[in-house]
């Protein structure tokens, strides 16, 4: 099944062409991976996917990004439902400043739920999801800003969780945690695959083996290939995949 | 689709409460300008600016401000020369030579000396400095100097504050590059750091000097308050500030469209400065 | 050489906060005695000289004048940092007109408050007048203090609010405001200071009434108004030094709390 269908895709920033004529389709409850040197369009195709790319300055899109068969970017289309329904992790954990709770809740509460108990249930259920609710459930009206990095990342996974969106974007989710931390988030992932489509940009190769289905590299704003994790990483069919893989660029 | 057009509507307001400020700096313009330029047209802006003689209440009565433009002049400088320095050197002080501890007490005085009010400064010249001038000095102790100590101390804050900033702007390399000459700390800063820092300590000269123009309730209190042409340091005299204040109670026709066109020169000074401030700002900012 | 430079900064120093704590000391040495519990009888008259009155209309003015001015600097804030494109001419207008207005000195505000409101709208010497005059001198700081806090949160708190399909005004009032509020209290509470210490810009629009005023249209005077009336008729010196003692512990505590909520609105931002 597909979930995102990428269709011939270019992006601007300004003159700055960032995306070149992507075509990619991105399969329900399976982990994508996107790899590439910095710069080269990584985080914007990701970006792109829940029209996080609005806030930027001068920032235009060619050609079609169809979420269940529906353009994201057609007119009429609801970027604040949209955004619900595809949820974002990102690079560095931002746990608002208030308390655990509360962050929790603010995406419900965004939505129009108010009910105290369901409120409730769905804070326990989302932290239960990212795994951090035996380490903080006595501690809920804490500051989410006094637990450690790691915690407060798996926070903001249960935040994006709280919503019920269909698809979550993660925006090198472990680049600022240390090892133990990221291996909890790793083992996350592959749990919440069950239940989402989970597209992750990743800047460490290994990373994109251990927990990713199929993986994409891009390199200058261009999909230079995309196959399966296991004989993208073995038997690459591009020379400059085989590159980038091995460690001779980037 | 609620919730959008209350997003529209509270961008408005935001927009609407944004241009308040132009709204309000326009009508100032309109009503500080057409309240004084009628005046000036038909008593003729050189007798006005260069008339030595202001007596409303004779007839014909005249109604020249240049003692005020030289009283004004005069305790600005004085304030400038006694406040730029110190003020300066302060600033260095801050910004190079006390520790953090001492710094984190010193610089909220700093922002409580520009609180103070001015009516406070004022009071406290009345009665602390007017009587050593006048022991010094003889008179009434109410003149220029008094003024200009008064004025020197009122915009230090000022002069601090800026300075210190662009001070603390320099960027590290260029002090370090001058210890790596074999240049002493000291030598360092005065030679390399305050000169690269001039544009923003000239700035905050300018920013005190609109300060120091502008003052009025303290000014009052200790210059003397003589309309007449300046005679001296140890002399009285009114600034355009005072000369508003205190005939405007009693003012009327005629001498209170003088008033306000003294008003209409001193705003214009007052824009003048400013222009030149924000120009000097806009070019460091880019530069 | 280098001895001298460091004795002369030195000295500088000393001077510059030498004449400040002995400015602070001198008037409050002098002043509380004179702290006299006839002071503060509830109507003024030639022989109490009770600054009371004073006290209740610098109340109401702060009052009024800030329920004027927040909410415009404040929504110019959110406008300018939140809204406005960088770059755009709009924004460049709005700053120089700020600046331009911070920098009009307050006797120039009191002449056009009472050409304006007092003369060409018919408010008389009044509270209103007085307010509204006062509303714009303060509105350049409350604008300058919230775009400085705005400016400080940190944008990926936005992004995270706006990926979780909140809107824009959501993300500012629940989450931005949280993080900025320290920073814009700090700006109110200046103002507040600058209300009281005010007298040029008000003389000629609130007046100088002894009464404490009754309604909108009705005049008074400040503490600092008050002050500057007895300090010219020199008749009562030992209640000026009175005036002066509250109105530099108002500043002091005014001062001391602006302090606190910007240490405040830093250390917040240090976990970020």
């Amino acid at each position: 099944m597909n979930k995102f269908v990428i269709k011939n895709m270019n992006l601007y920033y300004g003159n700055f062409h960032a995306l070149k004529g992507i075509n990619m389709n991105i399969n329900e409850n399976e982990i994508t991976a996107l790899i590439g040197p910095s710069g080269c369009g990584k985080s914007t195709l990701l970006k792109s996917l829940n029209r996080m790319n609005d806030l930027v300055e001068k920032c235009k899109i060619q050609g079609d990004i169809l979420l269940d068969g529906e353009d994201i970017y057609a007119e009429n289309f609801d970027v604040n439902l949209l955004r619900k329904r595809v949820g974002m992790v990102f690079q560095k954990p931002n746990p608002f400043p208030m308390s655990i709770y509360d962050n929790i809740a603010y995406g419900p509460r965004t939505h129009g739920i108010k009910n105290r108990s369901k409120l409730d249930e769905i804070v326990e259920r989302s932290l239960k999801a990212a795994a951090i609710w035996d380490e903080v459930k006595d501690d809920l009206k804490k500051n989410a800003l006094r637990i450690s990095g790691g915690q407060q990342q798996r926070l903001c996974i249960a935040r994006a969780l709280a919503v019920e969106p269909e698809v979550l974007l993660m925006d090198e989710p472990t680049s600022a945690l240390d090892p133990i931390s990221t291996a909890k988030i790793e083992d996350l992932i592959q749990e919440l695959k069950k239940n989402y489509t989970i597209v992750i940009v990743t800047h460490n190769m290994q990373q994109a083996t251990r927990v990713s289905d199929k993986t994409a590299f891009l390199l200058n704003g261009e999909l230079i290939e995309f196959d399966q994790t296991v004989d993208l990483f073995s038997i690459p069919k591009d020379k400059r995949t085989e590159d980038y893989i091995t460690g001779r660029f980037g | 689709m609620k919730s959008k057009s209350i997003e529209n509507f509270m961008k408005i307001v935001f927009f609407i409460s944004a241009t308040m400020s132009i709204i309000a700096i326009v009508l100032i313009c309109i009503f500080i300008f057409a309240g004084g330029i009628p005046f000036i047209q038909e008593y003729g802006l050189k007798n006005f600016l260069l008339g030595t003689e202001w007596k409303p209440n004779n007839t014909p009565s005249s109604f020249g401000i240049l003692p005020m433009i030289l009283g004004s002049i005069y305790v600005t400088i004085g304030a400038i020369i006694i406040g730029v320095p110190i003020g300066i050197l302060t600033a260095t002080y801050l910004a190079k030579f006390c520790n953090k501890k001492i710094y984190k007490f010193l610089k909220p005085s700093i922002n409580l000396m520009a609180g103070i009010p001015s009516i406070v400064y004022g009071f406290f010249a009345l009665v602390v400095v007017v009587p050593i001038i006048r022991n010094i000095f003889g008179g009434t102790g109410m003149n220029i100097i008094t003024a200009s100590i008064l004025l020197g101390i009122m915009i230090l804050p000022t002069i601090i504050n800026i300075s210190e900033a662009s001070i603390r702007a320099v960027p590290r390399s260029y002090y370090e590059g001058s210890i790596a000459l074999g240049a002493s700390h000291e030598k360092s800063i005065l030679s390399v750091v305050l000169p690269t820092a001039k544009s923003g300590i000239l700035s905050s000269i300018i920013l005190g000097i609109g300060r120091a123009i502008g003052e009025t309730m303290a000014v009052i209190l200790v210059a003397g308050n003589q309309a007449r042409m300046p005679a001296g340091l140890a002399k009285g005299i009114r600034t355009l500030t005072t000369n508003i204040v205190i005939e405007m109670a009693y003012a009327a026709d005629e001498h209170r469209q003088a008033l306000i066109a003294t008003a209409t020169i001193l705003f214009a000074f007052i824009l003048i400065i400013n222009g030149i401030f924000l120009t000097i700002k806009r070019r460091t900012n880019n530069g | 050489m280098d001895r001298a430079i460091k004795t002369t900064i030195k000295i500088s120093a000393f001077i510059t906060f030498g004449v400040l704590f002995f400015i602070i000391g001198y008037i409050l040495i002098m002043g509380l005695p004179n702290l006299d519990l006839s002071l503060f009888q509830l109507k003024y008259t030639t022989e109490n000289v009770s600054l009371f009155p004073a006290m209740i209309t610098t109340l109401m003015l702060i009052f009024l004048t800030l329920v004027i001015a927040t909410p415009i600097g404040i929504f110019t804030g959110f406008y300018l940092v939140e809204y406005a494109k960088k770059g755009n001419k709009r924004v460049e207008i709005i700053r120089i007109a700020t600046e331009t207005l911070s920098g009009i000195p307050s006797i120039v505000y009191g002449l056009f408050g009472m050409l304006f409101f007092v003369i060409r709208l018919n408010f008389k010497y009044s509270l209103l007048a007085g307010a509204l005059t006062a509303a714009i001198m303060v509105l350049p700081l409350i604008i300058r203090t919230t775009e400085e806090a705005l400016l400080s949160v940190d944008d990926s708190l936005r992004e995270a609010s706006f990926a979780l399909g909140a809107g824009k005004l959501r993300t500012i009032f629940k989450v931005v405001l949280s993080v900025a509020m320290p920073g814009i209290l700090s700006g109110i509470i200046l103002s507040i200071g600058r209300i009281v210490g005010e007298t040029a810009a008000l003389i000629f629009t609130l007046g100088t009434a002894t009464k404490i005023p009754e309604g909108l249209f009705s005049s008074g005077r400040t503490l600092a108004l008050h002050m500057y009336v007895l300090s010219t008729e020199g008749l009562h010196v030992k209640e000026s030094y009175a005036t002066g003692v509250i109105l530099l512990i108002v500043i002091l505590v005014v001062n001391g709390l602006s302090t606190l909520l910007s240490n405040k609105l830093t250390k917040g931002n240090e976990n970020e």
